[in-house]
């Protein structure tokens, strides 16, 4: 064990989990890195391409390497960061992309074949044959190269969706954040204060600074305490601020229960939040960079801000002989404070010439590591020293590149980034509106300027609200920090950039040489920073390494874009509640449950939920009871439920000319008491929905549309009277929830209702296309002598509470009629077999001419797409237009999609005469029959036609009819 | 995003529905078919300032003319479409 004195775990309490099969123990507070380290375990994974051993690289959500599965089962979640993994008691984690064990993985041999797999390696050497990427390279590549494996099972638990405002969001809770939401919550603001840790603090948790009278870890809890305390203040641990939206809008994952082997009942896996604040301040530190040099992916090898993080936070050091390579003086702390825990510190190769040594450690200035050894994990380092080359035997190496400020939510907006040579990094600039960026974010790096600039932030917000925020800032080190930039060591082998991709020095040097400069290039040539950490330790690494080929500096090299999210979002928290059933809701109209208890068959058509058709005992299949449905309403009453198409209410002094402006034909002439079908035209002339719409008064109308296009027609009504005509005197609403309505048609459909309705419905008093508000038993309700069935029909609508009772009182008055109760798809046949257009016909590609119904459309008024409806090409006498289509032979089966050839055409994009748009059984006829767009269809009645369907491999001789298959002269209606 | 409703406040725009061009208020009503053909299809898509159509389509109803640089998302005005539409002269 390498376990330490010290540490922010509790001892108290033991965890035993498992890696790989193995049981280990670890305490509350380890990740899982770090119980695996205390536990001597550096290897944790390979690499991506070339299968190298891996060890941790960080301590944190940046970590390339350090990938495993966690859990089993649904709960299965490959390329977790063992870097941020709680260990709980059971936990089991498993290594990713090695085979048969992580020690001896065959794949390994890749890394012997490195010359091979350079970057641009599949481009240039799968290319052909083209048709062996597919089948061949492709899953061969994807199986070598890769991450985790998703289990494939279902994830059992809930993830939440949640909204939160605040006056002050503070992203990250090191000195800076905690500094920042103390001044502002001391000062009554609603503060948010957010950290991706389970333990709030950040830095402050790893270093052995002191501020105030205090550690600076406990200062952290005691600010968290106070915190806590706070009215106004919600302190969010386990939660990362991952995308900054536009104003004032912030992402959020809280991983509420990701610690714990499941959530506790009533809990959910995670949150999103979207986080309201008008301001925010980005406390989000900075991320320690490596340095690229021969072999240095080795496990042992690690950030030097890690290494102590591990030794000062975790109590942990992977390691009895440890060295640091360092090129500023924060690399330097690490060796100070593994010293003063009784570590054997080898050496500190120091980069930098001149200055100060460090006293009582071997401190090397102007050296570098040139490369290291061991193939499972460190064995030793070859260190350069004026000119001298010495090997040092150690099993640690902590390696400081120097600090990025961890900048990425402040240009997830594209604006660029400052170069600050002070630093050697880039600082945040220009950000969105309401963002500040404080502490090491922001390029300040001592604790009291971390501390100093969050106050001065919260105090700058409080006073953009009109509010006083006094602070006094505790006591810190105020350090400056040093650093002359080295980037990459000269060296004959590989020195990694990018661990998670493994992307090399040579990769950036071959992409340069290949003319993939600019930054953007080298990512996608490289897929330097594509892999799931974002190149977060490497992309500035790779860009530098490119400044020096190119001979221009990093500032103008630049970054690539930043784009959310920070860290991965897991789909099922993106998803939420969204899944399975509850995908989006269901409407369903007031007769459902009734419908439901006589076995109905339920479509959804748009978000509602329609009866399809309604079994019988016995029948066995779906043309049985659409048949049976059909023919018993032609041959006596069936009922259906049309609940679910549009229904708008029209009113005021102007209702008409509204009407008549919208509707392509005439409106302004409907009586009272009568009901007209109304044709409605996009702007530029397609038909876009139809519908019969009803005067009950001198200035009141209810207009219906068809179920999908509901919520979009009254969507343009509210346009038209709004925006286009908005003086008109006109008022709608949207009664389609208001009123439960039912078909009732067939020859005896009149005999059913009289038995209902109070007043006199013969055809003198309610003649066709009349509509009546009339009462059923003293209930009010609504009647319209309308069909779309082409029998002697009438809809009946009573308010939506009594459409249960309307139902059952319907089915009882029907029963001496042996009235059936029909769904939508004999609803389909009988429109068919009476030529009306539908969903297939109103395609959105078809104008009223096509459908026949051109003269509807007045050119005597002004009306949304009439003009354009007169275009040219869309008024060719020889254009589209429906016909009614029947199999030549009774017996043969049209199938739906086919296209109509003349005799001898071949079948070619310009014989094409047009196409089958819908298709039924007609159980009336005794054959099926077809509605269909044909070229110049009006003049071809009678003609003999091939029905062709390529893909089928149908071909049916058919002949052009009248659509109207049925009563052409509507005798039936109108009875 | 956020739109301030000039009647709600600050809405989120998840309530809204886009349309496009604010220039669609400027129908030419009873014009040929070449007028009426540039109206519906020729339009600008600046980088930058831009007039647009929004409907509160989970909220009031309401059209709104919404001007937003497109480039920042910068929301710097927006007025009840009906309003802007009489101010065009528009009426019956």
């Amino acid at each position: 064990m390498t376990r330490i004195a010290g540490g922010l775990i509790d001892r108290s309490r033991t965890l035993t989990f498992t890696f790989d099969g193995q049981s280990f123990q670890g305490h509350p507070g380890d990740t899982l890195a770090s119980a695996l380290l205390a536990a001597d375990v550096r290897l944790m994974g390979r690499s991506f391409k070339y299968h190298r051993p891996r060890g941790v690289l960080t301590s944190g959500s940046e970590e390339p390497n350090a990938l495993v599965e966690v859990r089993t089962g649904g709960r299965q979640e490959p390329n977790t960061r063992a870097t941020v993994q709680e260990v709980f008691e059971g936990l089991t984690a498993r290594s990713q992309n090695r085979w048969p064990s992580l020690s001896f993985d065959a794949l390994g041999i890749n890394d012997r074949l490195n010359s091979f797999f350079a970057a641009g390696f599949y481009y240039k050497t799968f290319m052909w044959p083209a048709k062996f990427w597919e089948k061949l390279y492709e899953p061969i590549i994807r199986r070598a190269a890769g991450l985790g494996a998703l289990t494939r099972e279902a994830d059992p638990d809930a993830y939440d969706k949640g909204f939160l405002h605040a006056d002050l969001l503070v992203v990250g809770a090191g000195p800076a954040g905690l500094m920042a939401a103390l001044t502002a919550g001391r000062a009554g603001l609603r503060v948010i204060l957010a950290d991706e840790d389970f333990l709030l603090g950040g830095r402050l948790n790893a270093e052995s600074l002191a501020v105030g009278e205090q550690g600076s870890a406990d200062w952290a809890r005691s600010a968290a305490a106070e915190l806590a305390a706070l009215p106004t203040v919600r302190l969010m641990p386990r939660t990362t601020v991952f995308g900054v939206f536009d104003h004032g809008i912030y992402g959020a994952v809280e991983r509420v229960s990701d610690h714990l082997p499941a959530p506790v009942q009533g809990q959910v896996r995670q949150t999103l939040w979207r986080i309201y604040a008008p301001q925010a301040i980005m406390a989000t530190g900075a991320i320690e960079r490596p340095i690229a040099f021969d072999n240095n992916d080795r496990p042992g090898v690690m950030l030097a801000g890690a290494l102590r993080a591990y030794a000062n936070r975790w109590a942990v050091v992977p390691g009895q002989r440890v060295a640091v390579f360092a090129n500023n003086d924060d690399g330097l702390r690490t060796a100070v404070d593994l010293q003063a825990k009784g570590v054997d510190v080898v050496a500190v190769i120091d980069s930098r010439e001149g200055g100060a040594l460090l006293p009582g450690i071997r401190h090397l200035r102007g050296a570098s590591v040139v490369d290291t050894s061991g193939r499972l994990g460190l064995t030793g380092i070859t260190v350069e020293h004026r000119g001298r080359r010495e090997t040092l035997a150690v099993d640690a190496l902590g390696v400081s590149g120097g600090w990025n400020p961890n900048l990425g939510l402040m240009q997830q907006h594209r604006a660029r980034p400052d170069w600050s040579d002070e630093i050697a990094a880039f600082v945040p600039a220009r950000g969105p509106k309401g963002l500040v960026a404080v502490g090491a974010a922001a390029g300040v790096f001592s604790t009291h300027g971390a501390l100093r600039t969050g106050a001065e932030a919260a105090r700058a917000a409080a006073e953009a609200l009109g509010r006083q925020a006094p602070y006094a800032l505790p006591k810190a080190e105020d350090a400056p920090y040093r650093i002359a930039p080295l980037w990459a060591v000269k060296g004959a082998s590989r020195a990694w950039v990018d661990q998670q991709n493994d992307v090399t020095v040579k990769d950036v040097k071959l992409a340069h040489q290949e003319a993939f400069s600019d930054v953007e290039h080298l990512k996608r040539y490289t897929t330097l920073g594509m892999a799931t950490d974002q190149g977060k330790t490497g992309n500035l690494l790779g860009a530098a390494i490119m400044a020096e080929l190119t001979g221009q500096s990093i500032e103008a090299t630049g970054q690539t874009t930043y784009r959310p999210p920070f860290t991965p979002v897991s789909l099922g928290a993106l998803g939420g509640r969204s899944k399975g059933r509850d995908f989006k809701p269901f409407r369903l109209t007031p007769s459902h449950h009734w419908a439901k208890s006589q076995g109905a068959v339920f479509v959804e058509v748009g978000m509602w939920l329609r009866t399809q058709w309604l079994p019988k005992a016995g029948e066995t299949e779906w043309r049985q009871s659409v048949d049976r449905e059909v023919l018993a309403t032609r041959a006596s009453v069936g009922i259906c439920d049309v609940t679910t198409l549009g229904k708008i209410d029209v009113q005021g002094t102007d209702a008409a000319a509204f009407l008549d402006r919208v509707y392509a034909n005439n409106f302004a002439s409907l009586a009272i008491g009568k009901c007209r079908y109304g044709l409605m035209l996009r702007e530029d002339g397609m038909v876009y929905d139809d519908g019969t719409t009803a005067r009950l008064g001198p200035n009141e109308y209810v207009m219906t549309t068809t179920t999908a296009n509901a919520v979009l027609v009254f969507r343009n009504l509210e346009y038209a009277r709004q925006v286009l005509w908005p003086d008109l005197d006109v008022q709608i609403i949207s009664t389609t929830e208001a009123w439960a309505q039912y078909s009732v048609a067939g020859p005896n459909a009149r005999k059913l209702l009289q038995k209902l309705v109070d007043q006199d419905i013969s055809d003198a008093g309610l003649p066709y296309m009349g509509c009546a508000e009339i009462t059923i038993g003293g209930l009010r309700a609504r009647l319209f002598r309308i069909s779309f069935s082409g029998e002697l029909a009438y809809e009946i609508a009573v308010p939506a509470r009594y459409g249960d009772g309307l139902i059952r009182a319907l089915v009882a008055a029907g029963e001496e009629f042996g009235a059936v109760v029909y769904g939508t798809e004999a609803l389909g046949v009988m429109r068919v077999e009476k030529g009306h257009v539908a969903g297939n016909e109103l395609n959105g590609t078809s104008t009223a001419l096509n459908m026949g119904l051109g003269k509807m459309v007045s050119r005597k008024k002004e009306a949304i797409g009439v003009t354009l409806s007169g275009r040219e090409a869309l008024v060719a006498e020889d254009g589209l237009r429906l016909v009614g289509v029947k199999p030549v032979n009774p017996a043969d089966a049209m199938k739906a999609g086919s296209h109509f050839l003349k005799i001898g055409a071949a079948p070619t994009v310009e014989n094409d005469d047009g196409w089958l748009t819908s298709l039924v059984y007609s159980p009336h006829l005794g054959h099926y029959i077809a509605l269909g767009y044909l070229r110049d269809g009006a003049r071809r009645m009678g003609e003999k036609i091939r029905v062709v369907n390529l893909l089928a491999g149908t071909e049916i001789m058919a002949e052009i009819v009248s659509p109207h298959f049925i009563d052409p002269q509507g005798e039936r209606l109108r009875g | 995003m956020l739109i301030p409703h000039p009647l709600l406040g600050p809405r989120d725009a998840q309530e809204f529905v886009y349309l496009g061009d604010a220039a669609l208020i400027d129908r030419p009503d009873g014009a040929d078919i070449p007028t009426m053909h540039d109206y519906l299809y020729l339009r600008d898509n600046p980088a930058g300032e831009h007039r647009e159509l929004w409907y509160h389509e989970q909220g009031d109803r309401s059209w709104l003319v919404v001007t937003r640089n497109t480039v920042t998302h910068e929301i710097l005005k927006v007025e009840l479409a009906r309003d802007v539409a009489r101010a065009k002269g528009r009426s019956k």
